[in-house]
C-alpha cells in the first residue's frame, strides 16, 4: 500500500523545532519551569559569597519542597479543568493533627502518620463527594470545605504548639551525601504517586476529562469515578505536605495567612510548571519546579540585597512572564470566536 | 450453534422521542442484518440522528425496545452501547484533543500491564487500528489537535474500529475526509462487511451511498418512510421519498421591491482555511438572498467571515463599491460598513441570559445612543420600546432575565438587538430553528418589510420551505463552495435538495452505480 503524504504541518514542525516540537505540551511545560528554576538558581549561587554550601541547598530544598507537595496537590484537580481552593487547609490542618498524634515512639508515630494521611484522602474525598454528586463548581464547593477544614484545624490546636517525633522530623529535614531528604521525598512521590497515576485509567479520565468532559463521555469513560479519586488524591497530597511542615517548625498552628499563602502560590506554581488551567495538559513534575521557581524568587532578593518586603511584586512578575510564554497559543488561532473558548 | 433466535442482528421498534414538545421520532423501527451495510437517509431534523443516538446510549427513548442478538437491552450511556459491541463515529468528533492519538484510540479500554497502562502495547494497537482503516501515515505519538481534520477524522475511525464492534455506526464520518481516504475507507467498510459486521451508514452524499450501501432506509419528520435495496431506486425517487410533505403556506407574499442597481455588498474570491473556497456574492438593498446546502458546507463560515471573525481570509469584500477589510464584528457593524449578524446559537452567541430584556436590547447599539461614552438614557429607553413594539415582544417579561422567555421570543430579542444597530446588511443563521409557527410567521414578515425598507438580507437556514417561502434568489453551498443558484420557478424543493446533494443538474437518473473489484479486496 502506498503512503500518501505526511501532513505538511507536522513535518514542519519537525524540522524547524528538532526534538523539542517531539515533545508533548506537558514536556514543554516542565522544561521551561526547569529552565526557569536552574538559570535562577545559578543566579543565586553565583552571587553568594561564600558559594552553594549543602547547608543552604538543604534549607532551600526544604521550603520548596513544602509548596511543591501543595502545588501537586492543585494539579490534579486542575487537570481535570477544576481547581482545589482547600488545599491550603487540608494541608494547614494536616499540621495541627501532626503536631497532636505523630509523637512518642516509632509505632504511635507509625500510626500518627497514618492517621494524618487518612485525614487528607478524606478531606479530599468529602471535596470529590460534593464535587461530582453534589454537582456544585469546583471553586465554590472548595472554597467552603476549605472554611470548613480550617475550622476544624482550629478546633485540634486553639493555641499554635505541640510537638513531633524528634527522630522522624530530623530525618525528613536533613541531607544524606549533600542530596535533602525533602527532595527525595518529593522524588519518592513522583515515583510512587503521580508516575502510576498518569497512567492508570483513571489518572488518564482526568486528562480526558479536562481536554473535552463532552468527548469524554461519549468515549465511555468513567467521569465521575476519575474526579473522585483526582480530589481524593489530591487531599492526600496535601496532607504530606503538612507532615513535613510540621518536622520543619516541630510544632503546629492554626494560621488563615498560611493556608491562603499557599492555596493561592499552588496554583501559581502550577502554572508556571506548564499545567493548563483550561485542564487537560500538565503534569506534578513541572508543578514541583513551578513551586521552586516561586521560593527561589525571595532568595535572589535577599542576595541582590533588595528589601524582601518586595517579595511579592518579583513572585508576580514571574507569574506573569512565565504565563504569557505558555498562551503563545493565541497566535495560531483562525477564527476570532475561538479565543473565547 | 450459539445462533441468535432473531433473523437480525439489530432490531429496534416503536422508537419514539420528544425534545419538550417537539417530536423527534414518532413510533419507528429499524432492523439490520451481521454483514450488511444499511444507508439512513433524510433531510435536516428527520430523526437519523436522533435514532443513531438512541441506539449509541446518548440518549435514551421515552417508548420502544432495542433488540440485540435477540436479547432485549437497553443502554443509559454510551460506555453500556461500547460494552454491547455498539460503536459509533459521530459528525462531531469526540476525539479528546490534547492527547496521542494512542491514547485516544485506547481511551476505552486501553491495555494494562501491572493495573497500569501498558504504552507499548497501546501503541501497537493503534498502529494497528490505523493501518486497518489506511492510515498508517499517522503517528501514533502525535497530539490530535496537532492533526488536520481529515487526519482526525481517520483517526476517530481506527478509534472505534480498536473496540471491535458488532455494529459500526457512520454519521456523517466522511464528510471531512479526502478523496483519497474516502476510498480507503470504503475498502476496509466492505472487508469489514464480509467479514461480518453490520455497519449503518448516514452520509448526505448520495453518490457515496450507491456505491456502498446493501440496504437504504428513508427517514422523514421522525417517521420511517420506506426500506429498500440499494439501486432500486432512482436519485429522484428516493428525494421525493426524503421531502414528500405538503407545503405549508405561513409566508407572507414576496413584495415587488425596488432592487438596486449597484450591489451593496461584492464579494469576490473570498477563502478561508479550506472551509470556504472561492465565493463570490453580490447583493443589492431589497433583496434578501437564501444560503441552502446541507448544515456544515460553510454557511456558517460565510456569515462569521463577512462579520469579521476569521483571521487569514482572502479575497475582497467591497461595501457600496468600497474595499473594506473585516477585522471585527465592531467594524463590522460601524456606521460605514452596517452589517448585522443573528447568530446560530442564541443562548450563547447571541444573549446574556441572565440579564433583561432591555439590556439585551441596548447593547449592540448602545455606542449609538451614548454622547462621549455617556449613555442617553431617554434615547434608549424610547428605542428600546420601539423596538419591543415593533417585534410584539412578550411585554410583561422586559424587565426580566430573557433567559426566561420563549424560544420564539428570545429569538426576537436577538434580531431586536441588531436591529438596533440599524444596519443595511442583515445576516441570519437559521433564525427560526426550534421555534413556533407563530413566531415564525412574524419573522418572516419582519424580512419582508426590513427588505422593503431598503436592507439587503442574507439568509442561511436548513428548511427548504422558509428558504422558497421568504427568498428572492438561493445560492446553494457544498463543500465550501456556491455550487448554484436558484431563482424563479427553479426555485423548488427538488431542485434545492438535488443541489445540496451536488447531483448533475437536470438530473433525474442516478449514474449507474460503480462496479467494486471485490476480488481485489
Amino acid at each position: 500500500m502506498t503512503v500518501s503524504s505526511e501532513p505538511a504541518d507536522l513535518v514542519s514542525r519537525q524540522k524547524y523545532f528538532g526534538w523539542v516540537g517531539r515533545l508533548s505540551a506537558a514536556q514543554r511545560g516542565i522544561l521551561i519551569a526547569m529552565l526557569i528554576f536552574a538559570s535562577m538558581f545559578i543566579v543565586y549561587g553565583w552571587k553568594q559569597a561564600a558559594g552553594l554550601t549543602p547547608n543552604m541547598i538543604n534549607t532551600a530544598a526544604n521550603k520548596g519542597a513544602l509548596l511543591a507537595l501543595v502545588a501537586m496537590a492543585q494539579t490534579l484537580p486542575v487537570i481535570t479543568r477544576g481547581l482545589d481552593l482547600s488545599v491550603g487547609a487540608t494541608f494547614v490542618l494536616a499540621n495541627c493533627l501532626a503536631s497532636t498524634i505523630v509523637v512518642d515512639g516509632p509505632i504511635a508515630t507509625t500510626f500518627g502518620i497514618f492517621g494524618v494521611l487518612l485525614l487528607g484522602l478524606a478531606c479530599g474525598a468529602v471535596n470529590g463527594l460534593i464535587i461530582v454528586y453534589g454537582r456544585l463548581q469546583p471553586l465554590i464547593a472548595t472554597l467552603a470545605t476549605s472554611a470548613v477544614y480550617f475550622g476544624i484545624a482550629l478546633a485540634v490546636r486553639p493555641q499554635p504548639g505541640g510537638s513531633v517525633n524528634f527522630e522522624l522530623a530530623d530525618f525528613m529535614t536533613r541531607s544524606s551525601f549533600a542530596i535533602p531528604h525533602s527532595v527525595l521525598l518529593l522524588l519518592a512521590v513522583v515515583v510512587f504517586i503521580w508516575i502510576p497515576y498518569r497512567r492508570s485509567v483513571l489518572g488518564r479520565a482526568a486528562f480526558a476529562i479536562g481536554s473535552s468532559e463532552q468527548a469524554a463521555y461519549m468515549s465511555g469513560i468513567p467521569i465521575n469515578r476519575a474526579k473522585m479519586l483526582a480530589y481524593t488524591l489530591s487531599g492526600l497530597l496535601a496532607s504530606i505536605g503538612g507532615i513535613l511542615l510540621t518536622a520543619l517548625t516541630y510544632s503546629g498552628a492554626a494560621k488563615m495567612s498560611i493556608a491562603n499563602e499557599y492555596t493561592l502560590n499552588s496554583i501559581g506554581a502550577v502554572v508556571i510548571g506548564g499545567t493548563s488551567l483550561f485542564g487537560g495538559v500538565g503534569s506534578a513534575v513541572g508543578s514541583i519546579f513551578g513551586a521552586f521557581v516561586m521560593r527561589t524568587v525571595g532568595d535572589l532578593l535577599i542576595v541582590f540585597d533588595i528589601n524582601p518586603v518586595l517579595q511579592p511584586l518579583f513572585v508576580g512578575v514571574v507569574l506573569l512572564v512565565a504565563v504569557s510564554l505558555g498562551s503563545l497559543r493565541v497566535l495560531r488561532i483562525k477564527n476570532r470566536l475561538d479565543i473565547y473558548r | 450453534m450459539s445462533e441468535s433466535k432473531s433473523p437480525y442482528l439489530l432490531s429496534m421498534s416503536g422508537i419514539t422521542k420528544r425534545y419538550g414538545g417537539v417530536r423527534a421520532l414518532e413510533n419507528v423501527s429499524f432492523d439490520t442484518h451481521r454483514g450488511s451495510i444499511h444507508a439512513l437517509l433524510g433531510e435536516n431534523g428527520a430523526g437519523k440522528s436522533t435514532l443513531i443516538k438512541i441506539l449509541s446510549g446518548v440518549v435514551q427513548p421515552d417508548s420502544g425496545t432495542i433488540e440485540l442478538d435477540g436479547n432485549t437491552v437497553s443502554f443509559a450511556n454510551p460506555q453500556q452501547a461500547n460494552d454491547l459491541g455498539v460503536s459509533c463515529i459521530f459528525q462531531e468528533l469526540s476525539l479528546l484533543p490534547d492527547l496521542t492519538v494512542a491514547d485516544n484510540i485506547g481511551i476505552t479500554r486501553p491495555p494494562l500491564k501491572f493495573g497500569m497502562i501498558d504504552y507499548r502495547a497501546q501503541r501497537r494497537i493503534a498502529e494497528e487500528a490505523l493501518a486497518r482503516v489506511g492510515g498508517e501515515n499517522i503517528d501514533p505519538m502525535e497530539t490530535v489537535s496537532n492533526l488536520s481534520l481529515s487526519r482526525r477524522q481517520m483517526v476517530e475511525i481506527a478509534k472505534a474500529l480498536a473496540r471491535n464492534p458488532k455494529i459500526l455506526i457512520l454519521d456523517e464520518a466522511t464528510s471531512a475526509l479526502t478523496a483519497a481516504d474516502v476510498d480507503k475507507v470504503f475498502k476496509m467498510l466492505h472487508r469489514l462487511r464480509d467479514e461480518g459486521m453490520a455497519i449503518i451508514y448516514i452520509s448526505h452524499r448520495m453518490p457515496e451511498i450507491a456505491e456502498l450501501a446493501d440496504t437504504c432506509t428513508v427517514y422523514r419528520n421522525g417517521t420511517k418512510v420506506e426500506t429498500f435495496k440499494n439501486g432500486t431506486k432512482s436519485d429522484s425517487a428516493v428525494v421525493e421519498m426524503m421531502i414528500g410533505r405538503e407545503y405549508s403556506s405561513v409566508y407572507p407574499a414576496k413584495s415587488s421591491r425596488p432592487t438596486a442597481t449597484k450591489p451593496i455588498l461584492k464579494v469576490s474570491d473570498f477563502s478561508w482555511n479550506d472551509e470556504l473556497n472561492g465565493i463570490d456574492l453580490e447583493m443589492r438593498t431589497g433583496e434578501i438572498v437564501g444560503l441552502g446546502g446541507l448544515d456544515g458546507q460553510g454557511q456558517r463560515q460565510l456569515q462569521l467571515g463577512l462579520f469579521g471573525t476569521l483571521i487569514g481570509s482572502s479575497g475582497s469584500v467591497e461595501i457600496n463599491g468600497t474595499t473594506v477589510k473585516l477585522n471585527s464584528p465592531k467594524m463590522a457593524k460601524s456606521d460605514d460598513i452596517g452589517i448585522a449578524l443573528v447568530p446560530e446559537d442564541r443562548k450563547y452567541e447571541g444573549l446574556m441570559l441572565s440579564m433583561t430584556v432591555r439590556e439585551n436590547l441596548s447593547f449592540a447599539a448602545v455606542e449609538k445612543m451614548s454622547r462621549m461614552g455617556v449613555v442617553d438614557k431617554r434615547a434608549e429607553e424610547a428605542a428600546i420600546d420601539e423596538m419591543i413594539a415593533l417585534l410584539k415582544i412578550k411585554a410583561d417579561g422586559i424587565d426580566g432575565p430573557v433567559g426566561a422567555l420563549s424560544g420564539g421570543n428570545q429569538q426576537k430579542v436577538v434580531i431586536g438587538k441588531w436591529l438596533m444597530t440599524k444596519p443595511r446588511i442583515i445576516l441570519l443563521n437559521d433564525p427560526t430553528r426550534g421555534i413556533d409557527v407563530g413566531t415564525k410567521q412574524e419573522i418572516y414578515q419582519l424580512l419582508q418589510k426590513l427588505a422593503a425598507e431598503g436592507c439587503a438580507i442574507l439568509l442561511y437556514s436548513t428548511d427548504y420551505d422558509e428558504l422558497i417561502g421568504c427568498c428572492d434568489r438561493v445560492l446553494v453551498m457544498y463543500d465550501g463552495r456556491i455550487v448554484r443558484t436558484l431563482a424563479g420557478d427553479d426555485l423548488n424543493e427538488t431542485n434545492l435538495v438535488s443541489a445540496a446533494l451536488n447531483l448533475p443538474e437536470q438530473a433525474a437518473n442516478r449514474p449507474e452505480p460503480k462496479k467494486l473489484q471485490e476480488a481485489s479486496l
